[in-house]
């Protein structure tokens, strides 16, 4: 329906306009097609990231316009990697990042494997489960501080109703040693469901005739599983450990909105530490510094993995 | 017994749509209880221990748009029955509207800046994604990695930088300045999902097309697009899914004119202490569209959220 | 010399006429912290916008993120805020940069005098240099750190007799921090009225200033001071002296034996949620709070009472909120924005703004004989601002701040190191801060 209209909109479409341009070659069409998008990437990250590296060098402050700018050499980065706080929140985003991958690619996959049962319903649950994924992390975590609340909220009654623990016993984003796992929690709440969809993905790709083939070899279900599921889904969930490495490692809003780092320092992760440092603390240089660290780490940790995960592709 | 894989026996469907369907329960519970507490009053929201079975009320989405000030103390007694039945609902708190709250705005801002660059990220993701998809581009794959890549990049980083270039144009929390920033920021997923799409349009139909006396661009405004459109169309969604709900941007770079509702909503605020129905109920309204949006979306949702490296 | 003053007369009468055009009505907007000072306030300007032909708008953000935000906005030089009420920190940096207009002709030629004012908010929210009459600010809201009790808990003869028996005296507003700290222990756990109750809310938050607001009021009691009074930037034994030292640990072990589970991350509307909802007995606040607190329907009414922030051993100090009002100088309309200023300033409209929840810091208005009698807190106001002092309000205050909330979270709400440590850490950060500056 919507295609045929479209199609009836294109045919009205002036061929003058079509004509004006249609006489370019291919090669000059390509260019125009492309350099826009190009161009505007140019703009806001190629520009501004070799803004910051330059920026890293020097001491500027945007809240101290009357002050000169000095060329520092490479004393930001001396300070950032000699400092220990900046260790504690890296070991803070590797916690998270590791937990949130390890919790995620458990349940995701067993969900997947569940729903690719084929049981009725299946893909309305499926649709219902998404859900969270794709809703704003900022305005759900902060629901969530609510929800963690020990006297008023609702997360510990359920808890304590589970397993008869007295509700107000613990708290959630107070207590030192539950804290990062308060993150971890609402993290995987959220998406697990992505985990899910692509090993669904690579559940249903794998062809019912290998594993008829190993019924009729009376392999065991349980081997079936190790030598042909696993591996044939493993492509797919490195893709997913991939994707949510990423996205964790740049993790803010959803954190930020939980804890606001604490207590003390234990979720302030690299993404909240950048944050205070430039936009609270208003150190440009040295935060600019600090920016650039973190690029070099996610591309190259990005890069590391992008190889072993073509390396398991080709396999 | 014997299990087999391609077809499961009755009982473990039975077994695996139970666990599934527990699953999704407890997962829409927190989503349940945002929606719930828009409806509760003040003191039912912030009840100990929490109360599952309350009587709904309109206060807190009366609150979200309103600003209210407690009735002073030198203030003339009001006949409350002469009161529009949402000036009733806020004198019952003992609290007058003073103006209305910032949160229309906010949604405003939301979906100006929501649709603005996702219409932008369209035009320019489609014309790149034909021609990386049809052209002999140079370095295309360098380019195509290139563009995936400024994905990575952690926005606080980016900010940084951005902050001070938008100071220096003016363009710190204008509408231009926002849609700019996030069609850039969406281009990797529209250049990489329309690319998928249109690759699997056949070029025999642009053939034919041009066999006709079509010239390129008269065949793909007039044979690709077309085509395309379902790609083009859930491709839309998410670009303006991820506006939508974009935080650190939209907290670092606007203040007021051009805020959207991500950064607003946490900071609702009611008379003395957390409106929490009046956050429930502006996440509420804020949420909704988007979960109508992936039930829509159902089909495509994977592609969207791989930038198309799974196809189904 | 008669056609002269005709002359004079025609060309002032132009003039007027001309500057009368010019005067057209403008849509000022005023930023703000989003609380209820806030909306009292929108509801008081609408009589400037009647008398001035003006349009007022409001920007409110709320406190967690109302320094970063505003701040943020200052930096980038924006011009959303013609009118800010910014923080009484601030005022080194908005005026060192510029970002605030000077008001000190302004006020000599509407004939404003500081002296009208409150002599602690003059201080704390209009000048720069400290001490001197460099005015950045009119005082707009005056606030201090103040605590809130159930009244009607206190009044019930059977806790009484059991705090008697206890404590061996009678319950009622603690004199010293050590009672309060009693107190705070003595409702902790206890059942009253079928629930579970605890002792006190205090400011513990990490994101903002939070737990800041909150450790200095135990900390000025013990002897911490910011400096050298002698010798403003020599830290080392005044910042973490002895006394400063046994404060912290007192806060500490509040936190940790008086306080509601969960309250690691609380600032002003936790502890208004959490007092209201009936979980505590006392909460560290500030004043602003207090004619909420009198109208809600369950802890109002008489139901609750007020006191300043008690003594400690070494001093008797409680820590200044409140704000001044600025024009701001990227402001494109900053005579209008004026024109407020000198609106609000007036004897009538601060009466009104005190009766609606508005802390005036005119001296007309709180120093008038009814005042003390016209709302329940408002004695406890007044004593709670003889006694005020400050956090820094130099321009590198968020540097200042931030190494503050961190060390001080760490020790007392994740329990790491020790209350010397953190507080030799403070030194260190502080001085790594005054380097930079160049101040040391």
């Amino acid at each position: 329906m919507i295609e045929r209209s479209m199609e009836r909109l294109a045919e009205k479409t002036p061929n003058g306009v079509a004509r004006y341009a249609g006489g370019l070659s291919d090669k000059k069409l390509a260019w125009l097609f492309v350099a826009p998008s190009i161009l505007l990437l140019l703009a806001i990250n190629i520009f501004p990231l070799i803004w910051t590296i330059y920026l890293s060098f020097t001491n500027y402050r945007v809240n101290r316009p009357n002050r000169d700018v000095d060329w520092i050499g490479l004393r930001n980065y001396e300070r950032i990697l000699n400092d220990t706080d900046i260790w504690q929140t890296m070991q803070a985003t590797a916690h998270f990042l590791i937990s949130t991958i390890v919790l995620q690619v458990l349940l995701g996959f067993a969900l997947a494997f569940l729903i690719n049962k084929k049981f009725r319903g299946n893909d309305v649950l499926t649709t219902l489960i998404v859900i969270p994924m794709m809703l704003s992390p900022a305005v759900v975590g902060n629901f969530w501080t609510f929800l963690y609340q020990p006297q008023i909220g609702l997360f510990n009654y359920v808890v304590g109703f589970l397993s008869g623990v007295d509700p107000s016993a613990f708290s959630m984003i107070g207590d030192v040693s539950l804290a990062p796992w308060a993150i971890v929690i609402v993290d995987t709440w959220m998406w697990t469901p992505f985990v899910m969809l692509i090993c669904l993905a690579g559940l249903r790709s794998i062809p019912n005739s290998i594993y008829e083939a190993a019924e009729c070899d009376r392999a065991s279900s349980w081997r079936q599983f190790w030598t042909i599921t696993i591996p044939m889904v493993l492509p797919f969930l490195m893709l997913a450990v991939l994707f949510r490495g990423i996205e964790n490692f740049k993790m803010f809003d959803l954190v930020v909105q939980l804890t606001g780092g604490g207590p003390g320092s234990l979720t302030t992760l690299s993404s909240i530490d950048l944050k205070r440092e430039a936009f609270e603390k208003w150190k440009t240089g040295y935060s600019s510094a600090y920016a650039v660290i973190l690029f070099v780490t996610v591309f190259g940790l990005a890069s590391v993995y992008v190889k072993a995960l073509n390396k398991v592709k080709d396999r | 017994m014997s299990f087999s894989v391609t077809s499961p026996s009755v009982p473990v469907k039975w077994i695996s749509g139970f666990l599934v369907a527990a699953y999704a329960v407890i997962t829409l519970i927190p989503l349940i209880w945002i929606i719930a507490t828009g409806f509760k009053s003040g003191e039912d929201s912030i009840h100990y221990p929490p109360k599952v079975l309350f009587e709904p009320t309109l206060e807190g989405y009366v609150n979200l748009f309103t600003t209210r000030t407690l009735i002073p103390s030198d203030a003339p007694e009001i006949d409350a029955s002469q009161l529009e039945w949402y000036e009733q609902v806020v004198h019952e708190q003992g609290e007058m509207i003073a103006g209305p709250s910032r949160y229309g705005e906010r949604f405003l801002n939301s979906t100006v800046i929501g649709f603005g660059s996702t219409a932008l990220c369209m035009l320019l993701g489609t014309m790149a994604a034909y021609a990386f998809s049809r052209f002999k581009v140079p370095l295309k794959e360098d380019l195509l990695f290139f563009i995936l890549s400024t994905r990575m990049m952690p926005p606080i980083a980016v900010a940084i930088p951005i902050f001070l270039m938008y100071k220096n144009l003016g363009l710190n929390d204008t509408y231009l300045g926002m849609i700019i920033l996030y069609t850039a920021v969406n281009l990797s997923l529209s250049v990489w999902l329309l690319k998928g799409f249109i690759d699997e349009i056949p070029v025999e139909y642009e053939e034919a097309a041009l066999i006709d006396g079509y010239t390129r661009l008269q065949a793909f405004i007039k044979v690709v697009l077309p085509q395309a459109i379902t790609g083009i169309a859930s491709t839309a969604i998410f670009c303006l899914i991820f506006a939508w709900n974009e935080y650190a941007f939209a907290v670092l770079l606007t203040s007021g004119n051009a805020q959207t509702a991500p950064p607003f909503i946490p900071t609702i605020i009611g008379v003395s202490g957390r409106d929490w129905p009046a956050v429930a109920a502006g996440a509420t309204l804020f949420l909704v569209p988007v979960m109508l949006f992936t039930v829509l979306l159902r089909k495509h949702l994977l592609r969207g959220i791989t930038f198309g490296a799974v196809r189904k | 010399m008669k056609i002269k003053t005709v002359i004079k007369s025609m060309f002032a009468v132009i003039i007027l006429g001309c500057s009368t055009q010019i005067a057209k009505a403008e849509d000022l907007t005023l930023c703000w912290a989003s609380w209820d000072p806030a909306n009292a306030l929108v509801e008081l300007s609408k009589d400037f916008e009647r008398e001035s032909g003006h349009n007022m708008s409001f920007e409110f953000v709320p406190w967690p993120n109302f320094a970063d935000r505003l701040l943020n906005e200052l930096n980038s030089g924006g011009d959303l805020c013609d009118l800010m009420i910014g923080d009484s920190q601030w005022i080194g940096g908005a005026a060192e940069n510029g970002y605030y207009v000077k008001l000190n002709d302004f006020f000599e030629k509407e004939g404003i005098d500081m002296a009208d004012f409150i002599p602690a908010t003059v201080t704390g929210y209009s000048e720069w240099p400290k001490g001197t009459p460099n005015y950045w600010a009119l005082p707009a809201f005056g606030d201090v750190v103040g605590w809130t009790y159930r009244k009607d808990w206190f009044e019930r003869p059977e806790i009484r007799s059991e705090y008697r028996q206890k404590y061996g005296r009678e319950l009622g507003i603690p004199k010293t921090l050590e009672e309060l700290k009693d107190i705070a222990q003595f409702f902790q756990g206890r059942e009253i009225d079928g629930k579970t109750v605890y002792g006190a809310a205090i400011y513990t938050e990490r994101g903002s200033e939070g737990v800041t607001m909150g450790v200095t009021n135990v900390l000025y009691n013990y002897g911490f001071e910011y400096g050298d009074p002698n010798n403003p930037y020599e830290l080392e034994g005044f910042v973490n002296s002895s006394g400063a030292v046994e404060g912290l640990e007192f806060y500490k072990e509040l936190y940790d034996t008086a306080t509601p589970p969960g309250s690691s991350n609380w600032y002003m509307s936790e502890n208004i949620d959490a007092y209201k909802s009936g979980q505590v007995a006392l909460q560290m606040n500030f004043a602003f709070i207090w004619p909420g607190v009198e109208a809600d329907p369950n802890v109002g009414g008489g139901r609750s009472g007020y006191f300043p922030n008690p003594a400690g051993p070494y001093g008797h100090f409680a820590q200044l909120g409140g704000q001044g009002i600025s024009v701001v100088a990227a402001s494109k309309k900053q005579d209008a924005a004026l024109e407020y200023i000198k609106w609000f300033a007036q004897k009538s409209v601060q009466d009104k703004w005190w009766n609606a929840g508005g802390y005036s810091a005119l001296r007309a208005v709180v120093e008038d004989p009814g005042f003390v009698s016209s709302q329940p807190y408002a004695k406890t106001f007044l004593d709670s601002m003889a006694i005020v002092k400050d956090f820094w309000a130099e321009p590198a205050y968020a540097d200042l701040l931030l190494p503050m909330q961190e060390r001080v979270h760490n020790y007392v709400i994740a329990g790491e190191g020790s209350a010397k440590g953190a507080l030799d850490g403070l030194v260190k950060d502080w001085i790594e801060v005054f380097e930079d500056e160049g101040k040391l």
